[in-house]
């Protein structure tokens, strides 16, 4: 199976019955895939007419109380901030899924890592924030969509998972996992106001101190996301001196440039954060009483990198290797700005 | 503070029309009993009105779910009684297309002014028209953006004032009027486009039809239906509402032709 | 015979309801409301209970009794 489609099937087993989306590369194998498979188990696929439209059906179908998916490649996913925005400032919960290519503007349908900011500082309007999932394998693609739709039911907001085209379209063998679906109450959710008094899904509060005093609920719903659902792995930080930060695909490569390393005696660890935002400030920073040296890795040209010298906040020296537009660090690339480092 | 109000009022206010055979017409049931925030003679209070007036009609009152717009009437749910989303900007009719997808029993209807339909949202409306969404869609036209001050609208009239076409729009600068409903009227998805006006009692009485009918079709899940009311803005078109009617009768409708434009 | 009842307090004074009056019954009063314009009110008169009156009012401030 490969990633989009593993992401497709962990929608499904996660009870995702609402897909809307439009076709852009490359994530093409996971709208035809979920289209095949929301056939088959009754749910609802449209392919909309924009990224736009998709966005705001995936709104419609959340304000309705199903569980619901859209997903796209960067050029689209800029054109659903709009829809994220509100999505988040109505609390409605979604999986959002950004299987990213080089850009600029068109760019091109290779790998990127460039949609970082995008996705982890906001990318609409507005003060909000999304819990941003990286998977690294295809198994995780499924794995993390199925973990996406829990969060995002649980703090009733859009859940991210930031993928990449390599990771899309890799395939690789799947263990299929057992979900226990968890059901969740929505007494929020549009449907028909038999027995109740009618339900209002808004973002908009006009009175005076009313958005304020909302935002400020949103913002402490953003912290309890950070302080509960922060997620990383992290690989020999007991004893390097140098530590390599990488997420997503980049963190494979990396993680072969680590062993490579160690098999050459150099004292080498990775931190590889799963969650973006909620991010792992905490682990990184508790990783620079022991070592001074951090090398960032990431298909851009440095946008984790911030977050990784806040978290550092001045106690270890933070160097960045990045690759753009398509292309990707190969472990001897990795590897030779190890030994660089490792000699200053 | 307008519950409060609803409060005060109550008690006086009779009960509705289905309670007893001596009051004819009344305030629908759902439509709260508050003040609406609309200027002195905006068609919108008629227009919700006739809405939950045919809700009422159907007895659909616990099944409906609307989708307000963005621009006058984006706090619609203030004065509707039963579940309401609001919507960005003309996307109205895609929210709308997601919550009737997952809950086909359920009666969805989109409000929509002139703005978020025919300008912002003409890709949304065109593509729920063409995949034949089993939804209603109350089109309300008045010319001119209200909420943002009075601006060019895409329906404007050729010469007409607006706070963006001072000397009034000129055909040559900023192109045509649009008819949407003519174009809706051309897809196969759309089953019913009639265009009303709500600037007199007969007028209304036939928008209220026309509403009716629309609703009555999504019930009978016969596919897309629209009606657009022409509507006045007294505040905007810098008239009295008394003019405005007026010029609904005497302009308005000779360019935008009230009628079924399409019905099948 | 019918009669109309307008809550003068609800009314803004667009007056659509004295123009769609078929016998003329309606007439603006002389007296300020609490929004500070001057409501439609009531003549008197023979009132036939048709409701054009309602009809118009964008603030469903009238009810017809028959």
């Amino acid at each position: 199976m490969c990633g989009n489609e593993a992401c497709g099937e962990g929608a499904i087993l996660a009870g995702c019955r609402f897909y809307a989306g439009y076709p852009i590369t490359p994530q093409n194998e996971l709208t035809a895939y979920i289209a095949k498979r929301m056939n088959e188990t009754d749910g609802v696929f449209i392919q909309a007419e924009s990224e736009l439209a998709a966005i705001n059906m995936v709104f419609g179908a959340s304000a309705a109380g199903v569980r619901a998916m859209t997903s796209s490649s960067s050029p689209g996913i800029s054109l659903k901030q709009e829809g994220i925005s509100y999505l988040a400032g109505c609390e409605l919960p979604c999986v959002i899924v950004n299987v990213q290519r080089g850009g600029p503007g068109l760019g091109n349908i290779g790998p990127s890592q460039a949609d970082y900011f995008q996705a982890v500082k906001g990318g609409g309007h507005g003060d909000y924030k999304l819990i941003v999932l990286a998977p690294a394998t295809a198994q995780e693609m499924m794995e993390h969509t199925i973990l996406a739709f829990e969060l995002a039911d649980k703090y009733r907001n859009p859940v991210f998972i930031l993928s990449d085209g390599l990771l899309g379209q890799m395939m690789e063998p799947i263990r299929m996992p057992t979900v226990l679906q968890k059901s969740h109450d929505k007494p929020w959710a549009l449907t028909g106001c038999k027995g109740r008094s009618p339900n209002i899904i808004r973002s908009l509060y006009l009175g005076d101190g009313v958005l304020e005093a909302q935002n400020k609920k949103l913002q402490e719903k953003f912290n309890r996301m950070k302080e509960t659902e922060v997620r990383a792995q992290t690989f020999n930080t007991k004893d390097s001196d140098l530590i390599l930060v990488a997420y997503g695909s980049v963190a494979r490569i990396a993680k072969a440039a680590m062993d490579e390393a160690r098999a050459g005696g150099l004292k080498v660890g990775l931190i590889r954060p799963v969650t973006l935002w909620p991010f792992p400030e905490k682990i990184i920073a508790d990783a620079c009483s022991r070592t001074k040296k951090f090398l960032v890795v990431e298909m851009s040209a440095g946008q984790m990198v911030e977050d990784v010298k806040l978290a550092v906040n001045g106690r270890a020296r933070v160097d960045f290797y990045g690759r753009m537009g398509g292309g990707v660090p190969s472990e001897e690339e990795i590897l030779q700005q190890i030994e660089t480092l490792m000699k200053i | 503070m307008k519950k409060k109000n609803s409060k005060s009022t109550k008690k006086e206010t009779p009960a509705l029309r289905v309670d007893s055979s001596s009051v004819v017409l009344a305030r629908p049931e759902s439509l709260y009993d508050v003040e609406n925030h609309y200027c002195a003679g905006c068609g919108h209070g008629i227009i919700h009105r006739l809405i939950c007036e045919a809700i009422d009609d159907f007895g659909i009152r616990e099944r409906v779910i609307a989708v307000a717009p963005v621009g006058c009437a984006v706090i619609a749910y203030d004065y509707w009684n039963f579940d309401v989303t609001e919507a960005a900007h003309g996307r109205t009719p895609a929210v709308a297309t997601g919550i009737k997808r997952v809950r086909p029993d359920n009666i969805v209807f989109t409000y929509q002014g002139d703005g978020d339909l025919a300008a912002i949202g003409t890709s949304e409306i065109i593509h729920a028209a063409n995949r034949g969404e089993n939804i209603t869609v109350i089109f309300v036209n008045n010319g001119v953006y209200g909420m943002t001050g009075g601006q060019m609208a895409p329906t404007t009239l050729a010469g007409q004032r607006t706070a963006t076409t001072l000397n009034g729009r000129s055909l040559k600068r900023e192109g045509y009027p649009i008819k949407i409903l003519e174009m809706l009227a051309v897809l196969p998805g759309t089953k019913y486009a009639e265009r009303v006006s709500v600037h007199s009692a007969q007028e209304v009485v036939r928008a209220k039809r026309a509403i009716k009918k629309a609703f009555r079709l999504q019930i009978e899940g016969k596919g897309f239906s629209i009606v657009e009311v022409l509507s006045m803005c007294p505040t905007y078109w810098g008239m009295t509402p008394i003019q405005s009617a007026d010029r609904i009768k005497n302009e308005v409708s000779t360019f935008y032709p009230l009628g079924v434009i399409k019905s099948c | 015979m019918a009669k109309i009842k307008i809550n003068k307090d609800k009314c803004k004074g667009c007056y659509l309801c004295i123009v769609n009056c078929p016998n003329g019954l309606i007439k603006v009063s002389g007296e300020l409301n609490i929004r500070g314009v001057k409501p439609a009110v009531f003549s008197g008169g023979k009132c036939t209970g048709c409701g054009m009156c309602a009809l118009v009012c964008p603030d469903c401030g009238i009810v017809i009794y028959k």
